[in-house]
């Protein structure tokens, strides 16, 4: 073979090898390292798997944030004005989390159907509402006051 | 008055844009030597009324005109005059305002310091960056107008910076990063020209290199700059979080890094020019993706400013444009200026190939990971996100690759080399690698064995560096003789490749060896953390400029010997009401110790707080710094100084795609 062409050829091969190898691996990582969004309305219904992880985001109820006397536990409820799914976490919350605030909870659905959340993540600014929270409150009908719309 | 003013100025450097767009393009398509010579006072006019038109937006921010909408919405009177300063680009309108001024910054830059280029590639570089000004300007004008008034009914007072933002280094970051992200304009804009011209040579690249090398630094310093605002400002000690907005600057970046090393091969061989000008193209198309990402409000971000989808939908129509034409352009004549120039696989070639494949895997795994939750929820498949493990998973074994064949890139040779010679130069290196890898373990808390393979392969990067320095080096009658034997270009690249050393063993240490606890205190309280002992002396109100705040003093000894003080705070903004919380540092060279303040627990003057023990936290941000000197440095090197060749074009007929 001319061996400008097996040089060509060699390349070919270590691309077609290496981007394989480089697929697979995402393919892997990709794996349980995604996680999907529900509305409190598709928990309700039961649309949100057990034991996976998720987030759940909607408004934090008014009045419903507990916070232990001796931990950093903290227990509130996310709602899109339609259902309610009630949050465990355990740590420190971001800044901006507060009642009648949007608000993302990462975690896991126990078998009560609470979300025993890893990460709590709130908006960042004053005017600002995460899209999923915004989208999901638009398909309950509701603004972010609990206002028919 | 002055908006107005600003206004009219953004307006005629609009329309000097366009001039500057079509004319010296359609000099250079038809030889007229007038129309290609106006080009470079075209850049600069664009420079004058941009600049005019920046100036005026900031004024109005530091004189407080409350009847301006953007200052009404982002400052306040109260606001330090530092942060009223970078409030100019703390919104969606001014960044885009100061976007469109470091494109002309560059623009006029390239037209001022190419005293070498042919004009008539020049003139072409210059119209290319026209066109994309064209582009910018007018989605600064027609969808996010910096100077819109709020008339009848200005507001006595703004509403305030968010206090995020309301930080030295975000006063340095955004323009960074923007020199960066925009700089690569200049590498698209010489490779569109060399596609239009069909010349593409070694002086394209040696023309097109100094301009990539230092948008390539910038950009590595502003993302430098964002991780470490994170890290202190966020409260919670991160320092990359795999964030959407973070990956649209890291995509350029990586892109950017494979494009300096092809533009290498081009320069000094000829070889992989179609490769690298596509890769030119590549690397500008994710910059203006991660305009797209950041801009237009698709994402939930710290730098998401309020969404508007008319914005959004022009970026990406900006986008298909400069993608589609782009590659269109090079579909119809890359093939007119590829060459053939043979390598062996054992040689510097197949190094710098190999570097570029890792880098674009690299790429478009960020790629697939940022975009994968946008594509499916625009399918109206649910709302992904792609989390952090999914990076990690892909980029350590890609990194560990990576550093494993980067050992060998600068004492290798180009053409051909072999492996016998490889041996002989880095056995010794290779060997005194292995024992630092198992011994610098030894000094963190436990043997860790992700720390010894990230030791063992900065270690294998440094020696094979210090030893390929040494021989050029020694042999000099004196060291400083020897030293300035280095050229610049030589010495950008050791201290590039000795940052990255830098960044993986401090990723990887901090990443393995970080102690991090959350928990309740009391002024009172003692914790030990790492071996430090932390007391929580008292909580004291403190009262800023536009902000009061509780702050907690906590006092920090080893073994009964004193550290330092820290004092975090917690502060609520006066105008906004929101609430802050600014975490104390004690850094230091091997560790950090990381305070911050979470939020009052039970009635009896309770805090939970969080404590960090962070080991070589700083080193990959000075790997981060080591990396834009090295860039910085390889500009300066003399061979992109040379005088303008007195012809038009130095080799006639050059010009056959005209």
């Amino acid at each position: 073979m001319h061996p400008v062409r097996k040089q060509r050829l060699y390349l070919v091969l270590f691309l077609v090898v290496f981007s394989s190898a480089a697929i697979g691996l995402v393919a892997y990582a990709l794996r349980g390292n995604i996680n999907l969004f529900f509305s409190p309305a598709d928990v309700a219904a039961g649309k949100a798997p057990v034991g996976q992880a998720l987030r759940v985001g909607g408004m934090v109820v008014d009045g419903s944030v507990q916070r232990s006397d001796d931990s950093l536990v903290v227990r509130f409820e996310i709602t899109d004005f339609q259902s309610t799914v009630p949050v465990v976490y355990e740590g420190i919350l971001p800044d901006l989390f507060g009642e009648g605030q949007g608000a993302v909870a990462s975690g896991e659905l126990d078998a009560l159907g609470v979300l025993q959340a890893s990460e709590v993540l709130a908006k960042h600014d004053e005017n600002y509402m995460p899209p999923e929270v915004a989208d999901a409150l638009e398909k309950s009908g509701f603004d972010h006051k609990g206002n028919a719309q | 008055m002055i908006p107005e003013v600003g206004h009219f100025a953004l307006i005629t450097a609009m329309c000097l844009a366009v001039i500057l767009a079509v004319l010296p393009m359609w000099g250079a398509w038809t030889r007229n030597t007038v129309a290609m010579g106006l080009a470079p006072s075209l850049a600069i006019g664009l420079l004058v009324f941009v600049g005019i038109s920046f100036a005026c937006l900031t004024t109005s921010f530091l004189q407080d005109d409350f009847s301006v909408k953007v200052v009404a919405s982002n400052s306040n009177s109260l606001l330090p005059p530092m942060y009223k300063f970078s409030a100019v680009w703390g919104n969606h309108e001014g960044s885009l305002l100061l976007w469109v001024l470091i494109l002309s910054l560059w623009t006029a830059a390239v037209a001022l310091l190419s005293p070498q280029l042919p004009l008539q590639v020049l003139s072409r570089v210059l119209s290319v960056m026209g066109v994309i000004g064209v582009g910018f300007l007018s989605f600064s004008l027609f969808t996010s107008n910096p100077f819109e008034r709020l008339l009848p009914g200005a507001p006595l007072d703004g509403s305030d910076l968010n206090p995020l933002l309301q930080d030295p280094g975000l006063i340095i970051h955004p323009p960074l990063l923007y020199m960066g992200y925009v700089g690569f304009s200049v590498a698209f804009a010489f490779a569109i020209a060399a596609l239009l011209g069909g010349r593409l040579d070694a002086s394209w690249a040696r023309w097109s290199r100094p301009w990539t090398n230092v948008a390539w630094a910038f950009l590595s310093l502003g993302i430098m700059l964002g991780s470490w605002w994170a890290y202190y400002e966020l409260g919670w000690g991160g320092w990359w979080f795999w964030d959407p907005v973070e990956n649209a600057s890291f995509m350029p970046w990586l892109a950017g890094t494979a494009l300096i090393h092809s533009l290498a091969a081009t320069e000094k061989r000829g070889l992989f020019k179609s490769w690298t000008v596509l890769l030119a193209i590549f690397t500008f198309s994710l910059s203006l993706l991660g305009t797209f990402i950041v801009r237009s409000g698709v994402l939930t971000s710290v730098h998401a400013f309020a969404t508007d989808p008319a914005r959004g939908l022009f970026i990406l129509m900006f986008l298909a444009l400069v993608v589609g034409g782009s590659l269109t352009l090079y579909a119809l004549r890359a093939p007119a200026v590829s060459s053939r120039v043979s390598f062996a696989w054992v040689s510097r070639e197949s190094l710098l190939l190999f570097n570029n494949v890792v880098f674009l895997a690299a790429t478009l795994t960020v790629l697939f990971g940022t975009l994968f939750p946008l594509v499916m929820d625009a399918l109206g498949q649910g709302k992904y996100s792609v989390g952090p493990p999914y990076f990690n998973a892909v980029f350590v074994p890609l990194m560990a690759l990576l550093a494993t064949f980067m050992g060998l890139g600068p004492v290798s040779r180009f053409k051909s080399d072999s492996v016998s010679r490889w041996r002989k130069e880095l056995l010794i290196p290779g060997l005194v690698a292995v024992v630092c890898g198992l011994s610098l373990p030894l000094l963190g808390a436990e043997y860790n064995l992700w720390v010894a393979l990230a030791a063992l392969l900065s270690a294998w990067l440094v020696l094979g560096l210090g030893r390929d320095a040494w021989y050029r080096v020694r042999g000099a009658a004196s060291l400083s003789r020897g030293l300035r034997r280095l050229t610049p270009s030589y010495c950008g690249m050791l201290l590039a490749h000795l940052g990255f050393a830098a960044c993986v063993l401090g990723v990887v240490a901090t990443s393995q060896y970080s102690v991090e606890r959350d928990l309740k205190m009391s002024p009172g309280d003692t914790e030990s953390l790492a071996g430090y002992t932390f007391e929580f002396i008292e909580l004291v109100p403190v009262r800023g400029p536009n902000f009061v705040a509780d702050e907690a003093r906590i006092r920090i000894t080893r073994d009964g010997a004193p550290v330092t003080v820290l004092a975090p705070q917690k502060r609520r903004y006066l105008a906004s009401g929101s609430m802050m919380t600014e975490a104390a540092i004690d850094p230091g060279l091997f560790r950090d110790l990381y305070v911050a303040m979470g939020e009052p627990i039970g009635s009896e003057g309770a805090w939970a707080i969080r404590l960090h023990y962070k080991p070589m936290v700083r080193w990959m941000w000075l790997g981060a710094i080591l990396m834009g000197l090295g860039g910085f440095s390889t500009a300066l090197d003399k061979r992109y100084r040379r005088q303008r060749q007195p012809a038009l074009e130095s080799a006639p007929g050059a010009v056959h795609g005209t």
